[in-house]
């Protein structure tokens, strides 16, 4: 499934956060969420991003969308260097995400049809007679009935609006799809549909997934490599399989332990003792 | 950063009270709107009758027995069949001054609340949206303009300004933006923080956009609080101009300007009828708006569950 | 804390500074000459054209500001009266005791009767007393200051004669405390029910915000007593809210004076204001104006110091920061 050519180089990035401290707040210190990471996506792959709260995973999704400020280092996309500040909405175009909350993540005074044809009006997908074809066409894309057109989010569950925030993201047509753990918010029993969604668009479109979650099950099933991040460093990076039966990092041996095996003659003797200790 | 950017960055005003009103449901539909706005009986009591009073203004060529700037009668007659509330010292008919006067009252109100509203909207918005320099800035403008206590502001302005309705309602407009700005920066401040204003930066809309499109509307709801609030804080404010003969000019009448003549000893104990009716005229709708105000901060705030 | 007190009266510099350029503005709107703001009127025409270029009213308008600040802040100087030559600072200092003492003592009162009403209002609500409180409140907001001054001077003055329509004391008379007391009840009314009245509601809704709160649930299953769960637990939190009115109301009292102080015939800064309007004694009013805004930003600094003395969670996060 994967080929030769990195879809995305991300080279030595740092994302810092000035914060004021000493007297009269002269003094700047630096909290360094992503400190120094560099790793490539190819064409067609799933990368998943795993670490605890806090690890600075997010604010490295963030920063490759473009909605954090980089401090240092380079990323590329197809080649190109990127550049938030000039290539804003051509980058749109190729770059989008879905986000955690559900809730937060639709415009409650819009409605779903408003939400799907405002990314199709404003960069001209299609042709503004085509616009409420299209927009049907997003919400069968994503399993939603068309009829949901003119109704507002908070008349639709959690499943059904992170459903509409994946629309809304696939409607500029990307090749990369950042998913900031699109899946944590939602019921244990919603979360198996919409991760095999993920599947099923990345097969019917061709995408290609940076899937950021907190722990390692969340990304087993849909990762062909899973890239361990701690402190705002990526401290291991493998394939799936060499992640799960090969780990190397101390850190990444604590994850696993957290991840709970169905088959209980295999798990560990500490995950016996202390379930649920580590989330 | 040098000192001063700091000084461009206060801390305070993020503390400051705002509520997250783009949560769920930020604004009720229609029908959950009414049903609680109706649960204030005062309010719907004072729905009807601003209604009234809006109606007497409109129509008050029609409404009205007589010319209001014409002398139709006896000076200072008491009310009688013919003048039912009287006339003034030079014989004009006071119910059709009061009338007209409504006019005056709630077009100042309204005026003056939508040129601060403009106002204050926008820079609330940049301000909150831009944050930095341009927040700092903006917000030492509207600290440097609430320094100023308002009403002696006004006065101030409109002595060197010259009287007149035109000019009171740009006065009361162009001073009374601030409170506005600052509630509008609150709200934008916290919905800024939220997914859908960062997915509207993902999707390459334009910043205007961001702003108009997906801010404003989700901020609205304090926004109309605030500004029934301005209303009725305006009318009291023209009235009050209007008493000092800063405000509304005679022979132009206002509620105001009526009442300034019982400033006279002789007319306050000897012809009540000069300005008990305008003064109640004041206080009627003043407070009619101030219940409607109140009802709609319940109606509207999305942390009533009840 | 004393690292957030000095970055208060920081804060304040650039305001102070905005607040003169625009009062500068103002004043160079007025017309007139302005020299006339800045000396007696009383002085002779060659003497008047000397000053006018020794005080560089020649030069851009920028420097003319500079020159005005510099008066203002090394010799405290606001010109002179442009109808009694009397210098501005004279007439605002005499006639400052009487509106603070009017302001001062209608804070206070109206604050005795907020809070404990507004406290009361949130313990009972929905209660018959409560409506009336809240009915009470809004009529207090509504009703124009002027004519509840004019409807009090009509029954207590004129048709039962109990109280004097205005003025400090008796014509001829030195004045005495109970005189005093007696030509105050009456602005003090009018001052009041507007104080009380805007923060009945005001510390009403805080109190029931505050009410509603986990940590008094708790303190409520724990067995507390309701009349210590309201006074002790509730009561703190309820105050902190209230340090911001008295900012609040500063300002708005000043402007409230105008009116009653013109009404009741008060010898204070309202009163001077509106004379100087009628007047056109734009360098006095200029000068009130300045004043005014002056207190106001005064009071703001004081109450924002107040604010983190009272509240926990600002000491805190300031003394942090200084420590850190």
């Amino acid at each position: 499934m994967t080929t030769k050519k990195p879809l995305l180089v991300v080279q030595n990035v740092k994302t810092y956060y000035p914060i004021k401290t000493g007297f009269m707040n002269l003094k700047t210190d630096y909290v360094k969420a992503v400190d120094g990471v560099s790793f490539d996506i190819f064409e067609g792959e799933t990368v998943g991003l795993v670490g605890e709260s806090g690890c600075g995973k997010s604010t490295l999704g963030r920063t490759i969308i473009g909605l954090e400020p980089i401090t240092d280092g380079h990323i590329y996309f197809d080649g190109q260097q990127m550049d938030y500040r000039t290539d804003r909405v051509s980058l749109s175009k190729q770059i989008q995400i879905v986000f955690q909350d559900p809730y937060s993540s639709l415009n409650p005074r819009q409605t779903i049809g408003d939400v799907l044809a405002e990314p199709l009006r404003v960069h001209r997908i299609v042709a503004a007679r085509d616009i409420p074809q299209e927009v049907e066409r997003l919400l069968q894309l994503v399993g939603l009935p068309t009829t949901a057109k003119s109704r507002y989010p908070h008349e639709f569950s959690g499943g059904q609006r992170q459903r509409v925030g994946i629309a809304r993201a696939l409607a500029l047509r990307p090749r990369l799809l950042i998913c900031d753990e699109p899946v944590s918010a939602l019921d244990v029993s919603i979360q198996a549909q919409i991760m095999n969604l993920f599947k099923q668009l990345q097969q019917e479109l061709g995408l290609t997934y940076l899937f950021i979650a907190h722990g390692l099950g969340a990304v087993k099933y849909i990762s062909d490599r899973i890239a361990v991040m701690y402190a705002g460093k990526i401290v291991e990076m493998g394939t799936t399989e060499d992640i799960f039966l090969r780990p190397q990092h101390a850190y990444t041996k604590t994850l696993l332990r957290a991840y709970p095996n169905p088959d209980p003659t295999k798990r560990s003797i500490i995950q016996r003792t202390q379930k649920g200790a580590l989330e | 950063m040098s000192i001063w950017q700091r000084f461009f960055n206060k801390k305070q005003y993020d503390a400051q009270k705002s509520v997250q009103w783009s949560e769920e449901q930020s604004f009720p539909s229609h029908h959950v709107f009414w049903q609680r706005f109706k649960k204030h009986k005062l309010a719907v009591v004072s729905l009807w009758t601003l209604l009234v009073i809006a109606m007497c203004a409109i129509l008050a060529p029609i409404l009205a027995p007589f010319d209001p700037n014409e002398i139709t009668g006896n000076f200072s007659a008491a009310p009688s069949m013919q003048h039912w509330l009287g006339t003034d010292q030079v014989g004009r008919d006071i119910l059709s001054r009061v009338l007209y006067a409504a006019r005056v009252s709630l077009v100042v109100g309204i005026g003056a609340v939508a040129i601060s509203a403009i106002i204050g909207t926008v820079l609330g918005l940049v301000s909150g949206y831009f944050g930095g320099l341009i927040d700092g800035i903006i917000m030492r403008i509207t600290d440097v303009f609430m320094s100023f206590p308002y009403i002696m502001f006004i006065l101030v302005v409109a002595s060197i300004v010259g009287p007149g309705l035109t000019n009171i309602i740009l006065i009361l407009g162009i001073l009374g933006w601030p409170g506005i700005a600052r509630l509008v920066r609150g709200n934008v401040l916290a919905i800024k923080q939220s997914d859908y204003v960062k997915a509207s930066v993902a999707l390459g809309y334009s910043t205007p956009r961001i702003l108009f499109k997906h801010i404003l509307p989700n901020t609205i709801a304090p926004i109309l609080i605030y500004a029934t609030s301005g209303v009725a804080g305006a009318i009291l404010d023209e009235a009050a101009l209007s008493f000092l003969g800063l405000g509304v000019q005679p022979p132009d009448a206002s509620w105001g300007n009526m009442l300034s003549s019982a400033q006279s000893v002789s007319i306050l104990t000897t012809q009540p009828w000069f300005w008990i009716a305008p003064g109640v005229c004041i206080l009627v709708t003043v407070l009619a708006i101030n219940y409607i105000g109140d009802a709609l901060r319940d109606a509207l705030d999305p942390r009533n569950v009840k | 804390m004393i690292g957030y007190i000095v970055r208060r009266l920081l804060i304040a510099v650039p305001v102070l500074f905005g607040v003169t350029v625009i009062n500068f503005l103002i004043m160079r709107m007025a017309p007139g000459n302005p020299v006339d703001m800045l000396v007696s009127p009383k002085l002779p025409d060659a003497a008047r054209e000397a000053k006018m270029i020794e005080l560089g009213l020649h030069e851009p308008i920028y420097i003319q500001y500079w020159n005005w600040l510099k008066n203002l802040v090394v010799h405290q100087d606001l010109g002179y009266s442009m109808i009694t030559y009397e210098p501005v600072t004279t007439m605002i200092w005499d006639r400052m005791g009487p509106t603070v003492l009017l302001m001062g003592v209608a804070l206070i009162l109206g604050l005795c009767i907020a809070i404990p009403v507004g406290i009361y209002s949130a313990t009972k609500q929905y209660s018959k007393l409560d409506y009336v409180f809240v009915t009470g409140s809004f009529l207090g907001i509504s009703i124009p200051n002027f004519f509840l001054a004019l409807l009090l001077v009509y029954v207590f003055s004129i048709q039962l004669n109990w109280l004097p329509s205005g003025g400090m004391k008796e014509l001829g008379s030195s004045g005495s405390v109970t005189t005093l007391i007696i030509h105050m009840i009456l602005p003090l009314i009018v001052l009041v029910a507007s104080v009380a009245g805007r923060n009945i509601r005001y510390v009403r809704s805080s109190m029931l915000e505050i009410l509603g709160q986990d940590y008094l649930r708790t303190a409520r299953a724990k067995g507390v007593k309701e009349f210590f769960v309201v006074n002790k637990h509730g009561m703190r939190n309820a105050l902190i809210p209230i340090v911001t009115i008295i900012g609040l109301e500063i300002p708005i009292l000043f402007g409230g004076a105008v009116v009653v102080e013109q009404i009741f015939s008060w010898p204070g800064i309202g009163q001077l204001t509106l004379s100087s309007i009628m007047n056109r004694d734009y360098s006095t009013l200029m000068g009130l104006n300045l004043v005014a805004a002056f207190v106001v930003i005064a009071a703001n600094i004081v109450t924002d110091i107040a604010y983190a003395f009272v509240d926990p969670r600002i000491r805190k996060s300031y003394v942090g920061g200084s420590k850190r």
